[in-house]
């Protein structure tokens, strides 16, 4: 009797069989793949790029890309990474293009060790987020964020924000792991010492 | 443990990489060390805060609008493809 066993296959991204269909010419497979993943590009290229409309045309060029590239994909990365990388390399074009003289990758601006150090010991309020209304808010994180160095930001978007493990960021932005980690803390550091000065329990009232 | 060893290894412990002893000598750490204890809380607040918000939304009127734009370019590319083959 025939049994229904085999549909397991170690169980294989549902991505795969989607980039198969598209293999094969078929575009509504694209349009879930772009469905699943296009707030995250733009996200990934706005913290990048920090401009909204650079963001944007990074969306179209990455999907376009990856399209015309798909029959490169080995599938021993997750297609999403894949994506990632190549949205990266797009948004580091974009951001070289903006400050034509300036060389602009990760590796700038990570040679401070400005902020990574804490210096601000106060403790935070109780849900301090609450103290501030949704657009406040929304500022505050987002100035925040915009004043680390892009290779920082980056980091701490793919981990953090985007959820990516170590491994699968240090494969999207052609890092080693330990230099991964190493933005990551620095990052980390540094958004929190900036958010302090915002959520700290204000002097006077400390215990 | 000092406090920068402590720090060094605080990525790890979020991520809960470290080993049964370190996480105990990082505990032991904190509990005599208020600026790494507070350091280590508000850390992980931050991290939370941003994981809540979603700061870059795409509005969906401009979303629908990427994915046609990026699907009529795949059209006509696949359209090439098979004019070439032909």
């Amino acid at each position: 009797m025939a049994t229904t066993a085999t549909t397991d296959e170690n169980a294989i991204h549902p991505d795969l069989a989607l980039i198969e269909k598209v293999k094969a010419g078929d575009l509504s497979a694209f349009e879930q793949l772009m469905r699943q993943y296009d707030r995250q590009i733009f996200r990934i290229a706005l913290h990048i790029t920090q401009n909204r409309e650079d963001a944007e045309d990074i969306v179209q060029d990455t999907f376009f890309k990856a399209f015309q590239k798909l029959a490169q994909f080995q599938g021993n990365s997750k297609f999403y990474t894949w994506l990632v990388r190549i949205a990266v390399n797009e948004s580091l074009m974009r951001l070289r293009k903006r400050k034509s003289q300036k060389t602009v990758s990760m590796d700038e601006d990570i040679q401070t060790e400005e902020g990574s150090i804490p210096r601000d010991f106060a403790d935070w309020m109780p849900n301090p987020e609450q103290n501030y209304n949704q657009a406040e808010l929304a500022g505050i994180l987002r100035r925040t964020i915009q004043g680390l160095p892009p290779g920082f930001r980056t980091v701490f978007a793919l981990r953090d924000i985007d959820g990516l493990s170590t491994e699968e960021t240090a494969q999207a932005l052609g890092l080693s792991v330990p230099a991964v980690k190493s933005r990551l803390l620095r990052a980390r550091l540094q958004l929190r010492e900036r958010l302090s000065r915002y959520f700290r329990v204000p002097t006077g009232e400390q215990a | 443990m000092n406090c920068t060893e402590f720090l060094a290894n605080l990525t790890d412990y979020f991520d809960a990489r470290t080993a049964a002893s370190l996480r105990t000598e990082l505990q032991q750490h904190m509990a005599n060390c208020s600026h790494c204890y507070v350091t280590l809380n508000t850390t992980r607040q931050t991290i939370e805060i941003y994981r809540n918000e979603e700061l870059f939304e795409l509005p969906e009127p401009i979303r629908v609008q990427l994915q046609q734009a990026v699907l009529t370019k795949c059209a006509s590319k696949l359209k090439q493809k098979k004019t070439q083959h032909s």
